[in-house]
């Protein structure tokens, strides 16, 4: 009997379990997943429930349920992983494998930041990308009267990388709704050159923040956070005021990679971008958040992830060559405020590019513009995430690898 | 696009980085450094030959990495390339502007 196992039961380890077990013949593999919490979350909605739009039970489920039967669930705190000896150890056991998937996952780290620990963190100072931190974000937001609300993301790589800009055009529909967007001045803070990750959306869509009257800084890489003054002070000495931060602090892959001494300065491990191959072992995988490959940490990027390393475990088993497949694709709806919202398509090496999705001409949905159509597909995907996504199902029309049809490449043109 | 620096043709990207690392000279360097109003020094030389060094080595340049170089901390970064440090050094050193844009 041989073991695969895999660390990690959130999105990728999960799909990964699911797409496994009915491709494995059971006679000859044994497949473990180990993760030490009891709750699976759906993390865009960490997005929401700061403002009211989801409440806390839409966003968490009991993980076990989407572990399909015949793999052997394990829910322990991983202590190390010995990729030498090809085993890892748990809180109170030892496990062999012979195929090792990593899915640990990234999440953040905001003590990288001096202050930001400090006496004001979880009182005028929050993250959004924990349910802790969403929660206690939505309760302030619930009785704030209004001020500087300064949105910050600290340095890239961060998980979901819209995830700070679309907080912050939902907190204006927030306070216009509430309102109160007079008493509220919002202030976008990044240690990128635009608001956009990608060049291409931000040449096209950086309208939306002076429509939206957001304010806007950009080249900032925060240096420490003054709790007496109430700023964010940056390595060039610039310093911004703030009422309420709201941060996406540093993003680190788990500290089980540190331990094993696998992981970059990060903590994300060195993968192969084409094949999910982890650069130093033939036998460990990765995929999802813990990766290092320059794709965007996000659900659908696991999503696509998961199909190329389906078959490539089934290549590796046979001894077979690896495909050099996965393309960087990622999807993504962007929410914009007011029951809209956008949607991007690239990869590697394709920018965001304007046109109809899934199919050419029709759509129905809309790349690169703003729609109501966008937004109530960003809302039906928490469904399509429990029901479909989770255990493996293909997403209808939407494949692995970027499809070119329907799209139109010269920005300028549209 | 192509430009003529310091009476050399370079091929850059729109907004002004070298598009091939080849065709770079200290000279380009000299003067791209000084349309960012900066004059450059024994030090200036040394991170951006270090900046050289790590693209040529296919490590990803950020300012995490500066932190974590040993070379120089983020503070003297700041002071030899005012504004946006890494923006401005790369650009001087004609390595591609570095991407964070995942």
């Amino acid at each position: 009997m041989k073991n695969l196992v895999i660390l990690g039961a959130g999105t990728a380890g999960t799909m990964m379990a699911n797409h496994l077990v009915s491709k494995l013949p059971k006679k000859e593999w044994k497949i473990s997943i180990v993760d030490q919490y009891k709750t699976h979350y759906y993390q865009p909605g960490f997005l929401f429930l700061p403002f009211d739009t989801y409440t806390e039970d839409q966003v968490k489920k009991v993980g076990k349920k989407f572990i399909p039967k015949g793999v052997n669930y394990i829910q322990k705190k991983i202590e190390k992983i010995l990729p030498e000896e090809n085993k890892v150890t748990l809180e109170d056991e030892t496990l062999n494998y012979d195929i090792l998937i990593i899915a640990t996952g990234s999440k953040i780290a905001p003590e990288e930041t001096e202050g930001l620990l400090g006496p004001l963190w979880k009182k005028d100072i929050f993250d959004f990308y924990t349910f802790e931190g969403s929660l206690a974000l939505r309760n302030k937001l619930r009785e704030w009267e209004g001020g500087k609300l300064v949105v910050h993301l600290t340095e890239m790589p961060i998980k979901c990388p819209v995830a700070p800009l679309e907080f912050a055009f939902l907190a204006d529909s927030y306070f216009r709704e509430k309102g109160m967007r007079d008493k509220v001045e919002i202030t976008y803070v990044t240690p990128l050159s635009g608001a956009f990750t990608k060049p291409t959306c931000s040449k096209s869509l950086s309208y939306l923040l002076s429509e939206k009257g957001i304010k806007m800084e950009i080249d900032f890489a925060i240096e420490r956070v003054d709790n007496e003054t109430k700023e964010i002070i940056d390595y060039g000495g610039k310093n911004i005021p703030f009422d309420l931060l709201v941060t996406i602090p540093t993003n680190m892959g788990d500290d089980v990679i540190q331990r094993s001494g696998m992981g970059d300065d990060l903590n994300f491990v060195p993968t192969h971008k084409h094949t999910l191959q982890s650069v130093e072992n033939e036998n460990i995988f990765v995929i999802g958040d813990a990766t290092n490959v320059p794709a965007s940490k996000a659900g659908s990027v696991a999503h696509f992830q998961a199909e190329t390393l389906t078959d490539n475990i089934l290549l590796y088993i046979k001894g077979y060559t690896l495909k050099e497949e996965f393309d960087g694709h990622a999807n993504c709806f962007i929410e914009t405020g007011n029951n809209k919202a956008l949607l991007i398509d690239f990869n590697y090496v394709t920018e965001p590019v304007h046109g109809n999705f899934p199919f050419a001409k029709i759509g129905p949905l809309k790349l690169l513009k703003e729609s109501i159509f966008n937004h109530w597909g960003k809302l039906a995907f928490r469904w399509i995430y429990w029901n479909m996504l989770l255990k493996g199902i293909a997403i209808p029309f939407v494949s692995r690898n970027m499809s070119f049809k329907g799209k139109v490449f010269d920005i300028k043109k549209d | 696009m192509d430009l003529n620096i310091a009476g050399i043709r370079v091929d850059v990207t729109e907004d002004g980085y070298l598009t091939d690392v080849s065709q770079w000279t200290k000279e380009i360097g000299i003067e791209i450094a000084k349309e960012e109003g900066i004059t450059l020094t024994d030090r200036h030389w040394e991170v951006i030959s270090w900046l050289q060094e790590q693209v040529k080595n296919d490590v990803a340049l950020s300012v995490r990495g500066i932190k974590n170089s040993g070379v120089l901390d983020i503070k003297e970064f700041y002071a030899l390339f005012p504004g946006g440090p890494l923006k401005i050094s790369t650009k001087i050193a004609g390595v591609p502007k570095p991407k964070s844009c995942i």
